[in-house]
């Protein structure tokens, strides 16, 4: 097995999967998670050898001329994201087999899972920033088709176009960020950045390039303030929320950072713009939550949260910062996994997921509850489980950090804080409590929807139970590969009396008083918010989405008037006044026309043609002007019978004729004919005609008489029959020679077709 | 309006008229004509047919929608460009081969005729899908 052949895998998978639902029914949850496991098992395999420094490439060549292959990079960042992209997928698809029973088109529900989940693997494992880049708009496309999945809700479809507007916004910044980055190098390989960073933090490329990169990570790391997508995301089904927060989307912005920080990051500007975005996120994430009363939303601000911790972390760069950033992502996957998870069990449940209607289920679902609360321990950071670890990073980390720490010190401890009180809110409010009325009483539930949750917690547990056995080898070549030299440090649960115990113990301290005096803090974080910090970023994106749209309408107003006349117009005199100039400067051309050679026929034929045109012209009635069309267009058939055009001659009758049949029919349907055109507009389109007529006829002459190169009609001629078997040159050019173009030509015949066909129709149907 | 010349012309002018698209189609190789004149052919024979007849009674007798006939003759013009693909060729290279070679039927085919064959499916669909709507009305 190799990475490719696992992404293909995945891909068939998801493909297939629509097809698949009346087979497997209830079952295909399990069927699903095989792949994702083997995966998982694959990469855990790769561990050992990972963890002796080796790292493996793979590569496939793409647009070799361009430095772009697609390739693979395969380190122990790439084998940590892996195996929680896998690891939490394996169970989350399990769990949404269960949790989308009764919802329609469940099998496409799982597809557009499992295609999330290839291109998340293939975000972390690509070596190349294209390839990075094209999984990485994958992420972008398929969240979206998930978070819109109850498509005919109003607001999914509203949060899922923001999602994909916000990141895809992101992502095409996040492109020109990667050409800049290439152009030092001439490459776009990983390996070739890692080798050489100095060339790109030296060029004068590194800001803007750093910028883009950035707003690319910010926007689908949901950082303030592009955080507002993400809890609006929360209109998903569970288990895409559950994925969607824990180990994917949200978490490759984190991943991207954490992939450059070798290249991009040490430089002050790295750590001022990633520490100032990172602490304004991680602060404002956690205040947010306070006074939300959804479940699923509660969990979404401390994911924001969590992500501007992250963020912040790997800004600030030092040993401490960098070890704790690994260990929180870890902790922080396997503890919002199992939330999410369990706040759409208990939506299931109960048939809501408002904590204030909620209440007293411990009694209903006990093992359920012990779950949860073990993972809301974790979020706590209170021992034995991993979360406790990571927080006791977090805070050496912060009070360490090199400049400003106090206040870094301060905000983290507020958000800490914040979420001890969100911890043992869900904790007792939701599962002690007071009992409100269900509609019906709530069960454990079942075996699919508990287990991923189970899993979850029991990592987390072990992991914080055996910290330097279990956690540290799953950690330490994540956090060489993000920052070269460093080493991971031996984790343990006890570090002795010292200021970051002290911290935590008043953190958890605080966080009891506040949540003994819960609704006071609520109320007054309710005032703040209304009096400094009204939350309508999302109503000012879709206003502003709102006005794009009228400046939009009005410009296409403008541009496609819907009047036939005046495009054919503009096209006429855009064209002729181009070559004008163009025959303006070019070199002056004698051309030598001998009107003598001309014979006494065919200068009768253009006599006609020109008195027809005139009659045309000047004629009142449709039919007489019909008819000296005709006459316009056989007396050219003529010309081209003389000269030998005889494909063209034949084309050109059928055409002339259809052409008369095609008016005819019109002709009856039109109004009587009446003179709308007045002197001045009659002046102006003669004008119009003239400037045409004559850059044509001058276009003509010069090309007759200016040879650039050897004509191509030469070479036809010889291969026609000897290459293309044919002795017709003109059909031989457009069925073999130029078949491609001819392929283009029927295309547009094909949609004009279609074009006309449905504008009839259409006007027909609103007749009727 | 119903002429009883125009449809006892159109009638046995129409099988004519396919026959001599067809004759276009194929000599256009080495002769003045291919598949946009005979697909121009095709077309004019039914909206002759139409024109005597009106438009629904032709297009009962056509086995085919005229939407339905463009999209075979895009298909088919594609296919002959990705014959060559499988062979392990470029896009759009010319195929032959020779059947019934050595007897006086020998009969030269190629990818190309292919093409041509789409571009008349194309070509008089289009038309027919054109002329009808307008004369429908």
């Amino acid at each position: 097995m190799n990475i490719g052949l696992l992404l293909i895998a995945l891909l068939i998978l998801a493909f297939l999967a629509p097809f698949t639902r009346r087979y497997l029914g209830n079952a295909a949850g399990w069927i699903f998670a095989i792949i994702p496991f083997m995966g998982f098992v694959w990469f855990l395999g790769l561990l050992p050898e990972i963890n002796q420094g080796e790292i493996f490439t793979d590569r496939y060549r793409w647009l070799p001329a361009y430095g772009i292959d697609f390739s693979f990079y395969i380190d122990g960042l790439s084998v940590l994201f892996s195996l929680l992209v896998l690891g939490i997928g394996t169970f989350i698809l399990i769990y949404a087999g269960y949790y989308m029973k009764t919802y329609p088109m469940k099998g496409r529900f799982m597809g557009y899972l499992v295609l999330f989940m290839a291109s998340m693997v293939g975000v972390v494992v690509a070596g190349n920033l294209i390839t990075i880049f094209v999984f990485w708009e994958l992420t972008s496309i398929s969240s979206y088709l998930l978070i819109g999945y109850n498509h005919e809700k109003p607001e999914a479809r509203g949060a899922a176009l923001q999602a994909l507007l916000i990141t895809g916004f992101g992502g095409l910044a996040l492109l020109g960020g990667f050409v800049l980055m290439g152009i030092p190098y001439g490459d776009y390989e990983l390996s070739t950045l890692f080798s050489d960073p100095e060339a790109i933090r030296s060029s004068s490329l590194y800001l803007p390039a750093l910028i883009l990169v950035l707003i690319g990570a910010f926007t689908k790391s949901a950082q303030f303030p592009f955080h507002f997508w993400l809890p609006g995301a929360m209109a998903a089904p569970s288990p895409v929320s559950a994925y969607l927060h824990s180990a994917t989307m949200v978490k490759a912005g984190v991943f991207l950072l954490a992939r450059l920080n070798p290249v991009l990051g040490g430089t002050e500007t790295w750590y001022y713009l990633l520490s100032i975005f990172g602490v304004t996120t991680m602060f404002v994430g956690a205040w947010l939550s306070i006074t939300q009363t959804d479940l699923k939303r509660i969990l979404a601000y401390t994911t924001v949260s969590a992500l501007g911790t992250l963020v912040l972390l790997i800004g600030t760069g030092t040993e401490y910062a960098i070890n704790a950033a690994i260990v929180f992502l870890l902790v922080h996957a396997l503890y919002k996994g199992t939330l999410f998870m369990m706040a759409g069990n208990i939506e299931k449940k109960t048939g809501t997921r408002d904590i204030t209607k909620l209440g007293g289920l411990f009694k209903y679902m006990p093992f359920a509850a012990i779950i949860m609360v073990l993972a809301l321990v974790s979020m706590a950071g209170i021992p034995p489980m991993l979360g406790f670890i990571g927080k006791e990073l977090i805070y050496e980390a912060k009070s360490n950090a090199p400049d400003a720490h106090w206040f870094i010190l301060i905000a983290g401890f507020l958000t800490n804080v914040i979420l001890v009180f969100l911890s043992l809110r869900l904790a007792l409010d939701v599962f002690w409590g007071k009992e409100p009325a269900y509609e019906k009483k709530p069960v454990e539930p079942n075996l699919a929807l508990i287990l991923g949750p189970f899993f979850l917690v029991l990592v987390s547990f072990v992991l914080g139970l055996f910290p330097s056995t279990m956690a540290n080898p799953l950690t330490s070549q994540a956090i060489m590969a993000i920052s070269p030299g460093m080493a991971a440090i031996k984790l343990k649960i006890w570090h002795g009396f010292n200021l970051v115990l002290g911290l935590s113990a008043l953190t958890v301290a605080l966080g009891i008083v506040t949540f003994k005096y819960r609704y006071k803090v609520i109320a007054f974080a309710e005032r703040v918010n209304l009096k400094y910090f009204k939350q309508e970023f999302s109503r000012i994106f879709f206003r502003l989405i709102d006005k794009f749209l009228i400046v939009t309408k009005e410009q296409t107003k403008t541009i496609q008037h819907g009047y036939h006349r005046y495009y054919l117009m503009t096209v006429f005199v855009v064209a002729s006044v181009l070559v004008w100039i163009q025959i303006w400067n070019a070199d002056p051309v004698v051309l030598e026309l001998n009107f003598s050679e001309m014979p006494l026929n065919l200068v009768a034929v253009v006599v006609l043609i020109i008195a027809a045109t005139i009659s045309a012209v000047v004629s009142h009635s449709r039919v007489v002007a019909l008819i000296a069309m005709g006459v316009i267009g056989f007396g050219i058939t003529i010309i081209f019978i003389a000269y030998s055009g005889v494909d063209l001659a034949i084309t050109m009758v059928l055409v002339e004729t259809l052409m008369i049949i095609l008016a005819m029919a019109v002709l009856y349907h039109l109004p009587k004919y009446v003179k709308y055109s007045d002197t001045g507009d009659r002046m102006r389109d003669t004008l119009v005609a003239t400037l045409v007529g004559s850059f044509m006829m001058v276009l003509v002459l010069q090309a007759g008489s200016t040879v650039v190169e050897e004509p191509i009609s030469e070479f036809f001629k010889q291969a026609s029959y000897t290459e293309a078997f044919g002795r017709n040159i003109v059909n031989v050019i457009l069925v073999d020679f130029r078949a491609l173009d001819t392929l283009g030509e029927i295309t547009v015949i094909a949609v004009a077709a279609l074009g006309i066909y449905s504008m009839i129709k259409l006007t027909q149907k609103n007749k009727l | 309006m119903e002429s009883v010349i125009l449809q006892i012309a159109a009638r046995h002018m129409r099988p004519l008229l396919v026959i001599l698209s067809l004759v276009v189609l194929y000599r256009g190789h080495n002769e003045p004509g291919g598949g946009f004149i005979g697909g121009l052919m095709l077309g004019a024979a039914y909206i002759l047919f139409a024109m005597g007849f009106g438009v629904q009674k032709t297009q009962k007798s056509i086995p085919v929608s005229p939407v339905i006939l463009t999209g075979i003759g895009l298909l088919l013009a594609l296919a002959s460009g990705l014959i060559a693909v499988l062979m392990g060729h470029v896009f759009m290279t010319g195929e032959w081969t020779t059947l019934f070679s050595g007897t006086s039927f020998e009969l030269k085919l190629g990818t190309p005729l292919l093409f041509d064959l789409g571009v008349y499916f194309t070509v008089a669909g289009m038309l027919m899908l054109v002329m009808f709507s307008i004369m429908e009305e």
